[in-house]
Order: structure tokens, then C-alpha cells, then sequence
């Protein structure tokens, strides 16, 4: 596969088949706090958007020429054997909260009504797992640069998409007669689990 | 004994039952459901949360005073951060096999919420022992809910009860094959994403029931 269509099946595998919340359980602790509204929901899964389209190519950078075994060749050729991947934690975790910072940052002086409706949510994005899942993922999978932005890219609308279509859910289930103590957390998790067996038959499509 | 009085009893507890942080607080739940598959990975899981989440409320409320406001979660993740790689160089070093089935959900301790969350909400405003006795509550309360949301998972969707042993853990009980010649099943779906959110969603609802706490909306 080459080209264009070879990126149109990572991203499409990123979005639905390999759906980051709901087949690998990343960044769920903001998927359910967030959404019991709608339009805060949109407002997250934007920031996520964005958040993953730029770390995670930052960090593939960092990767290749910084911490994988092999990649500092390009100071010396003393450098063959050093291998930093036991720092790629710290330095992923790192880039990341400074960019959730700036994000935070650029909300705060643009969007005062958004950053009043994220409130605490803001700063849990730097520990929103599927933000270091991408990284780590990226990793893991070998992506070129290309690939990685593309996949960074899916991922972010992957979240955006299961948390705006769970807020739906939610909103249309306001009135319904739930037990109590289901309510809130309990039935989304429910949901959560419906939505996933939803999003399952995307499996059955090979790319 | 100051540390031992009712209000510290109190911090140890609430976690466990009425403040619990995965069914009440809704925290750290990304990783509570991906290690769940076996009951082993989710004991290991909670000790090696246990150790991460007292040592950095208790580092986070030492130096809480020198930490400027603006760049307080740089400072708390690196903290994490730096605690987390030594769990995962522990594991990779002691128990290699189950630091593979783990994998990337290691890692991503640095990012369950309920640490960020806890250090936020509790170890910089409280001194160092009421911060490490909230470390234990919240980790316990946590680990609570991992063993028994696994616990069903891997008997009904494996037919298994597994320990954790040096190697790749120590088979407690499974389901005999004469029940299985009598038709009996396992629910697959159990195993695969679905089974672990709703296995969840219904444990949450017993908790709180328990709890007797309810929730609006």
C-alpha cells in the first residue's frame, strides 16, 4: 500500500477500529468526568485534538534523535551504543504537561467560557493517558514521522468522537427512570460498554 | 499515638468505602480496566500503585511550600514520573514476565488520575504523614475495585483464578472439564473491552450502593 491510502488507513484504524478510549481504555477518567455536557465535551475533545497532533510528533523527534538506542549517532559515532530509552517517561510525561500548560494558558486569555466549563478537567489532560498512550504507542508501533502525525491526528478525533457521541447518550437519558445509585458514573459505564460492542464491528474491516 | 487517632482512620477509610476513588471520585479508572484481564496483573498493578502513590503524596507534601502554582504539574509529573520509571525498571528486573503482559500500562501510571489527582487535591495542602495515610486509603481503595472487577473477569471470561509468582503466574483454581463437557461456557465478551466497562459499571452500582451515595444526572 502506498500514499495517500496507506495514511487513510491508519488514521481510519485510529478512529474507529483501534478506537483509543473505547478498545484500549486511554484518557477515560476525562471521558466520563467531562461528559455530562455536550458543549464541554466538544471543548475537550478539541483540546485533545490538538494537544495529540502536537506531542506526539514532538516526541517521535525527541525519540529518533535523542533517546532510542543508536539515535545520538548524528553528534558522534561514540554514541552507537548509548541507549536513553529509560528517560523516554520523564521526557514524554514533561513535553507533555508543558504543552497542556500552554494550551491552558492560550484558553485562559482566548476563551474565558470555555476555560470557566473546563475548570479542574484542564490540567488532568497532561494526565489524560491517551495523550502519553499515543506517544508510547508511536513508539511501540515503529511510525515514521508522516504516520505519527497522522495517527496523533486520529486518535485526538477517535476521543472526540466517543466522548461527544457518549454526551449525546447522556443528554437523551436525563429523564429515564435509572435505579439511584446506577445513575451518573455507573450508567455511563454501561453506556461506555455498548458503545465499545458498537464500535467493535469495525474490527471485522481490514485496511 | 497521633498517628493513629480517629481522624487518620478517617483519611485511611473513606477512600476504601464512601470517597472511594474509582467508583465515587472517578479516578484512575484508563488503567483500572486494561489490567483487569487477570487477576494477577491487577494485584501487581495495585501494589505497584500503592508504592507510587505514597511515595509521591508524601515527596509532593515535603515540598509543597517551594512549589510556584504555575508550573505545579511540570513539577508533580516529573516527581511521578521519575517514581513510575523505578517501578518499571523494578518489574522489568524481578518479575520480567509480568512486566511484558503489563507493558505500556506501566508507564502509564504516570498518568492515572487518581495520583495527579490526590497529589492535587491533598498532598499540597497537607503535611507528610496525614498525605502518605491518604496515599494508602486511595490505593487500597483503588486496588479494592481492580481485584474485584478481575476477579469476575477472569473467572467467568478465562474459567481461571491466577495468582501472581515469580514467572507468569500460579493457576489457584480453574474451571474442570467435566463442566465444560456438561455445556457449561465462558462469556468471551467478558475478556475483550465491553465485558470490562460493564463488569465496572455494575460494580460501581454495588458500591454504592453500599456507599449509599447517589449521583444527579
Amino acid at each position: 500500500m502506498t500514499g495517500i491510502e496507506h495514511y487513510l488507513s491508519i488514521f481510519t484504524k485510529a478512529v474507529f477500529i483501534e478506537n483509543i478510549v473505547l478498545a484500549y481504555f486511554l484518557g477515560l477518567c476525562s471521558f466520563l468526568a467531562i461528559s455530562k455536557k455536550i458543549d464541554a465535551s466538544v471543548g475537550i475533545g478539541l483540546a485533545v485534538i490538538v494537544v495529540l497532533t502536537i506531542t506526539a510528533p514532538i516526541n517521535w523527534f525527541l525519540w529518533e534523535y535523542l533517546l532510542d538506542k543508536g539515535a545520538l549517532v548524528w553528534i558522534s559515532q561514540d554514541f552507537q551504543d548509548t541507549d536513553l530509552g529509560f528517560l523516554k517517561l520523564i521526557v514524554f510525561i514533561s513535553v507533555i504537561a508543558a504543552m497542556v500548560q500552554l494550551v491552558e494558558m492560550f484558553m485562559e486569555r482566548f476563551s474565558q467560557s470555555l476555560y470557566n466549563s473546563l475548570g479542574i478537567f484542564l490540567p488532568l489532560i497532561a494526565v489524560n493517558c491517551s495523550i502519553l498512550g499515543g506517544s508510547l504507542f508511536m513508539v511501540e508501533r515503529e511510525y515514521t514521522i508522516s504516520e505519527t502525525v497522522v495517527y496523533g491526528f486520529g486518535s485526538g478525533v477517535g476521543f472526540f468522537l466517543a466522548i461527544v457521541a457518549l454526551a449525546s447518550i447522556r443528554y437523551r437519558i436525563r429523564y429515564s427512570n435509572i435505579p439511584p445509585r446506577l445513575r451518573g458514573v455507573g450508567m455511563a459505564m454501561l453506556l461506555t460498554g455498548l458503545l465499545s460492542m458498537a464500535f467493535m464491528a469495525f474490527s471485522g474491516i481490514d485496511l | 499515638m497521633e498517628l493513629f487517632n480517629s481522624e487518620s482512620k478517617k483519611i485511611v477509610s473513606d477512600p476504601i468505602n464512601v470517597n472511594n476513588p474509582i467508583s465515587l471520585q472517578v479516578l484512575g479508572i484508563c488503567s483500572a480496566l486494561a489490567v483487569t484481564i487477570r487477576l494477577d496483573q491487577a494485584i501487581i498493578m495495585t501494589l505497584a500503585v500503592v508504592f507510587v502513590l505514597c511515595s509521591s503524596n508524601v515527596i509532593l507534601s515535603l515540598i509543597r511550600n517551594y512549589i510556584p502554582t504555575r508550573v505545579r504539574i511540570v513539577i508533580m509529573l516529573s516527581v511521578i514520573a521519575s517514581l513510575v520509571s523505578v517501578v518499571d525498571e523494578l518489574l522489568k528486573a524481578y518479575l520480567y514476565d509480568m512486566s511484558k503482559q503489563l507493558s505500556v500500562f506501566v508507564g502509564l501510571i504516570i498518568t492515572n488520575c487518581i495520583i495527579m489527582g490526590r497529589a492535587e487535591a491533598f498532598a499540597l495542602k497537607h503535611g507528610p504523614s496525614k498525605a502518605f495515610l491518604d496515599g494508602l486509603g486511595n490505593s487500597m481503595g483503588y486496588g479494592l475495585i481492580i481485584i474485584i472487577v478481575s476477579f469476575f473477569r477472569e473467572l467467568f471470561g478465562a474459567g481461571t483464578i491466577t495468582l501472581p509468582d515469580g514467572g507468569a503466574g500460579y493457576v489457584l483454581w480453574s474451571i474442570p472439564d467435566s463442566w465444560y463437557a456438561a455445556g457449561y461456557e465462558n462469556i468471551g465478551l467478558l475478556v475483550l473491552s465491553p465485558g470490562a466497562f460493564i463488569i465496572l459499571g455494575l460494580v460501581i452500582w454495588v458500591q454504592r450502593e453500599f456507599a449509599g451515595v447517589e449521583e444527579d444526572a
